[in-house]
């Protein structure tokens, strides 16, 4: 019997090894043309005037768009994911460096691009707000004066946890631990930059958009309330997508002026940014500037986390997360530890940058979280001089108290927390890298470990608590058992490269005893499948998967009352055992969903109410989030001549519940950690004084290569979540989110000798020279 | 202004009358209608685009097409000979070697090259010979098995193009 | 991806059809492409007229000739870093190829190329600088040479005037030289954030020549020319080369950027100095 779960080859690289994927760029179509977007030098400046007679005579250009033209048809603005607006076009200022101004729509690329420069846009430079920590001083320039009684560039301020209770603990701890770090404005930086190709046909009415979306009907139902076109009148495509990592989940301007381009010219327009465009105006992650606390007994019992934070939110705020979460999932702060009290307060802030914040595999700013607790944690062992790991052990949640609920209250829901890190000591022969580095220590030469415990939080999520622009997040799935025996399953998430084709085909085949090559998974398009909130923040496998599990076991349960009319028997009579439903006791009176299909699709009469066909469908509302967890150890070198960090070894335990396909777990983990090392050693959007984006190309904003990243050591622990069908919990975010603070805490360590005790990221040679002399740099501007 | 571009690829003559400044990654493309070959950033640092020129891996999206006139192109879409998948393309799909496939083209071009003139490469060669290439997905581990798998079977000829 | 303006094309026939294209205005030309590509691409360079010289294989040679290294303006990075020839007499070349760029641009980018382009922070230009070599420039009548040394005006700007085409570069061969390179970037392929380079010649322990090299640290002409007058006869040794390294770090002119602020890259400076001529000498001391 082939194998449901388990490591199976991929059924989609049969597409890809022959470079015969679909993306976005490789649409073509009949009479297609090309837009390019014309962006502010500026990062806040008045629009004077827009001049684009010279473009408009360009004889190869069709069409040129203005915040004027999307004015009249009241497409100046759109919302975004956060219930803010955010400007299509700029109509009376440009807020941040790289905002759209205009869109020419010519016969290609190469004159679009040219038409650009024959725009002449007449800007009037306003002060800049580039610093977040002074964006809310009295007197700082006011960037969203478009928003009806907006006086100030504060967006909002969020609290969770119990602040007196907090208070009491701090006020009578032993030990506390005080420490500003900044998580840096960092990029998801697919591979595949964002774009469109949209197609409105006058005639039918129907707006078609092939688009690099990890929402499709989340898309198709915003685009029906910012364009006026009828959701029914909508098909949005995802074809294969090169990458999301969160950074293809909103809306862009450029897709929607594509939209309008296409209406405008009758024609089809597309539009695909370039990097530049991807890193300057995207969505970017992060950018949390926290003042964390941690308070201790002197014995190393961790009692109380306290943070307030200041959130760069961008120009426009266009998070995308949970409505009642303005800063996510940043409650679980309280990590991985049975703490007494908990406080955070957030304060998220405009300023003359990109929209955006939530992405790059944070799981709704539990990167952020996870990064303050275990950098505080690791603080704290300094102070003691105790053994980080060891410290971590003694404070872990223990598994008898799970389901645990935080400070916070966010309910865990499994996790056996010691086995998990004692697996990840032993993978790393922790104790003989300990004796190493003394010997090593004594050399003079510098070597750090870091170790990194973190919980996640994933799988968005009940719709009770949580929506996005008012859609709960609750997931549709479709299956059909054709009368031949093959299936097809449709669901709402969209891979961009975690192996949907073949992880929800092998959790149908475990469920109904298929062979997951007998299983179509159909995804991407809105017209073909039941609708959901799309692929982010690790949720297709602990919601849709959910689902699918849901749906199947509905197919067989259907299938075991054809199988009593087949087989003439009570339905109770029957019992399933892989693949087959038989009469208990005869193990040879079985039949194969295949069978029962094709009986179903027959003459057959079936009983009174039940319907023929084999198909069900389902919407799944989670009833909690899932939380896998790991336990993360790095080993670095440092040569404190020049501050260059080698990454050694890196050695990851990850526990995200039952796994369909090890190996797709694995690589989901594997990228997660070469993320790490980019964001604790190289990545950074920097910005100069006056706004100026410092990290808007590959030279600038760098990614670790194959030499930078070490051959990752991975183990796994299992403990199924206790609500999820088939007891798993998610994974393809719980790298990003253990790795850098993993990094960071192996590079302090090895600085030990100098007394060095925090230093923000990137830890780039700079840095950590800089962190040796005592003197730091700060990250997000400009380096002088 | 256009000129006449005219180049072998993948063992088949083309020719077009392009602009001089057409990239050879966008005539690969959006000439020949050739999309396995992709492109990902403007400063020649991601590697989607490589594809061999006269035998040699090149990044596509830093010479004219022009500079290709009168050459011999591969892509990945000629890696397959007869029907039957290349080692490294069989590699690939047995060590989880990818997962969007954008980088994959240009990761599997560079490996053949690799390959044919370093036939058991080790794992430090095998990374130094992609460093110059982006992956957001992988975290180059699987890309590094991959590759051996396919110094490893060589000689076979596994797979079949269906 | 963004793309260049509009541009002619021409390929070069032969060195006097190259040198006749050149004379025109606004004309530029392309070998690998991959420092001037790039430039278009983000329309930071806008020529008129592109001139291919691939087809000059006359250009494409590494050879030992009358007491001289000669590399050909066409040898591509890979075949400076392969090559036996110049790896035995200057492994400072060989140093400093594994660390430009990529394995891939590496077969493709020349030698020539880069050191036209005239980037404060390419590598070569003080490696050749450290190596005392000399340019040789075709011209319409012949040809001209100039000191490596000279060869550089400022940033992105050489001696190379229209009609011109530089066809080599020649390091000068002295027994007992040995020579390394030392560069320190944010990650493999980024430009330097600082990088040294060292070509000694030793007589015993006592140093005859001395040659430093300094990247994109503003030095002038990519030389740390008090630092060299400083070692010129003393004693090869650590004390030596850390003062060495003092001396350059204070005679050159960082500038802070996201590399890294100054006291950095000065820093940079002595420590790389120092580490470059650790291992020259002692490749001095064990060749020939």
């Amino acid at each position: 019997m082939t194998p449901g779960f388990g490591r199976m080859l991929r059924k989609e690289d049969q597409r890809f090894i022959r470079g015969q994927g679909l993306f976005v760029d490789d649409v073509r179509l009949p009479g297609m043309l090309h837009g390019a977007v014309l962006r502010s030098p500026h990062a806040h400046a008045r629009i004077l005037a827009i001049d684009t007679l010279a473009a408009e005579a360009h004889p190869k250009v069709r069409a040129v768009i203005t915040g004027e033209t999307l004015r009249e048809r009241n497409m100046a603005w759109m919302p975004t994911l956060s219930g803010d607006r955010q400007a299509v076009l700029a109509t009376d200022k440009v807020r941040f460096q790289g905002q759209e101004v205009a869109f020419v729509v010519a016969e290609d690329r190469y004159s679009a691009r040219d038409a650009l420069e024959m725009i002449d846009v007449d800007y009037e430079p306003l002060p800049a707000v580039i610093d977040a920590r002074h964006a809310l001083d009295p007197g700082a320039p006011l960037i969203r004066d478009d928003l009806p009684g907006c006086t100030s560039n504060h967006i909002f301020d969020w609290e969770s946890g119990d602040a007196a209770r907090t208070e009491a603990v701090f006020a009578d701890a032993e030990v506390t631990i005080t420490q500003d770090m900044l998580y840096p404005r960092v990029h998801p930086a697919p591979l595949e930059t964002c774009g469109a190709v949209a197609q409105y046909d006058k005639v039918s009415g129907k707006l078609t958009i092939w688009e690099t979306t990890q929402a499709p009907h989340a898309h198709r139902t915003l685009y029906a309330m910012v364009s006026g076109l009828p959701e029914h009148k909508i098909r949005v495509i995802s074809p294969d997508i090169g990458g999301g990592f969160g950074n293809k989940v909103p809306i862009y301007p450029g897709y929607v002026c594509a939209v309008v381009g296409s209406i405008i010219t009758g024609q089809p327009v597309k539009w695909m940014e370039d990097r530049s465009e991807n890193l300057m105006s995207t969505c970017f992650a992060r950018d949390f500037h926290m003042h964390g606390e941690l308070a201790a007994s002197r014995d190393g019992k961790i009692r109380a986390v306290r943070v307030t934070v200041l959130a760069d939110h961008g120009a426009f705020n266009g998070t995308a997360q949970p409505s009642k979460y303005p800063a996510g999932f940043f409650g679980v702060f309280t990590g991985s530890y049975d703490l007494e009290a908990a406080h955070c307060r957030v304060t998220g802030t405009y300023t003359n940058k990109a929209p955006g914040g939530v992405a790059y595999s944070c799981s709704f700013r539990v990167t952020e979280a996870v990064y303050l607790v275990e950098r505080l944690v690791d603080m704290l062992a300094y102070e003691l001089e105790a053994d980080p790991a060891e410290l971590r052990m003694r404070n872990l949640l223990r598994p008898e108290q799970f389901p645990y609920t935080c400070q916070t209250g966010w309910t865990y829901d499994s996790g056996d927390y010691p086995r998990t890190l004692r697996m990840a000591l032993e993978i790393a022969g922790y104790d003989d890298l300990k004796k190493e580095q003394l010997a090593e220590r004594a050399a003079g030469h510098l070597m750090g470990i870091g170790v990194s415990f973190f919980t996640e939080a994933v799988g968005a999520g009940p719709r009770k608590h949580m929506d996005i622009l008012g859609l709960g997040m609750a997931d549709g799935v479709e299956l059909r058992i054709h009368p031949t025996g093959t299936a097809v399953l449709r669901i709402s998430v969209q891979t961009q490269g975690q192996g949907h084709e073949t992880t929800f085909a092998q959790i149908v085949a475990e469920e109904l005893g298929l062979s997951p090559d007998d299983v179509e998974v159909v995804h991407g398009d809105t017209d073909q499948t039941p609708f959901g909130l799309g692929t982010y923040g690790s949720r297709s496998t602990p919601v849709s998967g959910a689902a699918t599990a849901i749906v199947a076991r509905k197919v067989r349960e259907r299938a075991r009352i054809v199988a009593s009319a087949m087989l003439e028997v009570n339905a109770a009579d029957l019992e399933w055992e892989r693949g087959r439903w038989f009469v208990r006791g005869d193990p040879d009176s079985g039949r194969t969903i295949a069978e029962i299909a094709l009986a179903a699709h027959s003459d057959l009469e079936l009983p009174d109410g039940v319907e023929g066909h084999l198909d069900a469908s389902c919407v799944y509302n989670p009833p909690n989030l899932t939380y896998p967890c790991g336990a993360y150890i790095c080993v670095v070198d440092v040569d404190p001549g020049t501050g260059k960090v080698s990454v050694r070894r890196f050695i990851a335990v990850d526990d995200c519940g039952v796994r369909i396909n090890p190996m797709i777990v694995e690589g989901q983990v594997h990228r997660g950690l070469a993320d790490g090392i980019g964001m604790a050693l190289m990545e950074s959007i920097a910005f100069d004084v006056e706004g100026n984006c410092l990290g808007g190309s590959f030279m600038d904003y760098l990614l670790p290569t194959s030499l930078e990243c070490p051959a990752w050591e991975l183990g796994e622990t299992v403990t199924p979540s206790p609500h999820h069908p088939i007891g798993a919990k998610g994974v393809g975010e719980s790298a990003t989110v253990g790795s850098p603070p993993a990094v960071v805490n192996a590079v302090i360590d090895a600085l030990r000798p100098y007394g060095v005790r925090h230093a923000d990221m990137p830890l780039t040679p700079a840095q950590v020279w800089r962190a040796i002399q005592g003197r730091p740099l700060r990250t997000d501007l400009a380096i002088s | 202004m256009t000129i006449r571009v005219a180049m072998t690829v993948n063992g088949t003559e083309y020719a077009r009358e392009v602009e001089p400044r057409l990239l050879l990654i966008h005539y690969i493309r959006d000439e020949l209608g050739l999309t396995g070959s992709h492109w990902g950033c403007d400063t020649s640092n991601c590697g989607s685009c490589v594809v061999w020129l006269d035998a040699k891996p090149v990044k596509s999206c830093t010479l004219l097409a022009a500079m290709a006139d009168g050459h011999a192109v591969r892509t990945v879409e000629g890696l397959e000979r007869d029907g039957r998948l290349d080692p490294v393309q069989q590699g690939f799909i047995e060590c989880h070697g990818l997962q969007c496939g954008f980088c994959t083209p240009g990761m599997m071009m560079t490996a053949r090259w690799l390959l044919d003139h370093h036939p058991d490469p080790d794992e430090a060669e095998i990374r130094e010979a992609i460093s110059g290439q982006i992956c957001r997905c992988t975290g180059y581990e699987n890309i590094v098995r991959s590759i051996r798998w396919a110094a490893e079977h060589a000689a076979e000829h596994p797979g079949e193009s269906t | 991806m963004q793309v260049p303006s509009q541009v002619e094309y021409e390929r070069a026939t032969s060195v006097e059809h190259a040198l006749s294209l050149l004379s025109r205005p606004e004309t530029r030309v392309v070998a690998g492409g991959h420092s001037l590509i790039p430039m278009m691409k983000l329309r930071l360079a806008q020529p008129e007229l592109l001139v291919d010289i691939n087809g000059l294989a006359e250009l494409a040679f590494i050879a030992l000739d009358g007491g001289q290294l000669r590399i050909g303006a066409l040898a591509r990075h890979a075949d400076l870093l392969d090559s036996d020839l110049a790896g035995r007499y200057f492994p400072i070349f060989r140093d400093a190829e594994r660390v430009v760029a990529d394995p891939i641009v590496r077969l493709w980018g020349t030698v020539g190329g880069s050191l036209c382009q005239a980037d404060p922070s390419e590598d070569l230009s003080a490696a050749f600088a450290a190596a005392r070599a000399t340019a040789v420039i075709k011209t319409p009548d012949g040809e001209r040479t100039v000191p490596v040394r000279e060869f550089h005006l400022g940033p992105y700007e050489t001696v190379i005037g229209r009609g011109e085409l530089l066809a080599e570069i020649r390091v000068p061969v002295r027994p007992g030289t040995g020579s390394a390179y030392e560069k320190v970037s944010r990650r493999v392929g980024d430009w330097s954030v600082a990088a040294a380079g060292a070509v000694l010649c030793l007589a015993g322990q006592q140093i005859q020549e001395a040659g430093l090299g300094l990247t994109a640290v503003g030095a002038e002409h990519f030389v740390a020319a008090e630092a060299e007058d400083f070692l010129r006869g003393r004693a090869a040794d650590e004390e030596s080369f850390a003062a060495a390294g003092a001396i350059a770090a204070g005679h050159c002119d960082p500038v802070a950027d996201q590399r890294g602020p100054e006291d950095f890259k000065r820093h940079l400076v002595a420590e790389l100095t120092t580490r470059a001529l650790r291992r020259a000498a002692a490749r001095a001391g064990s060749a020939g």
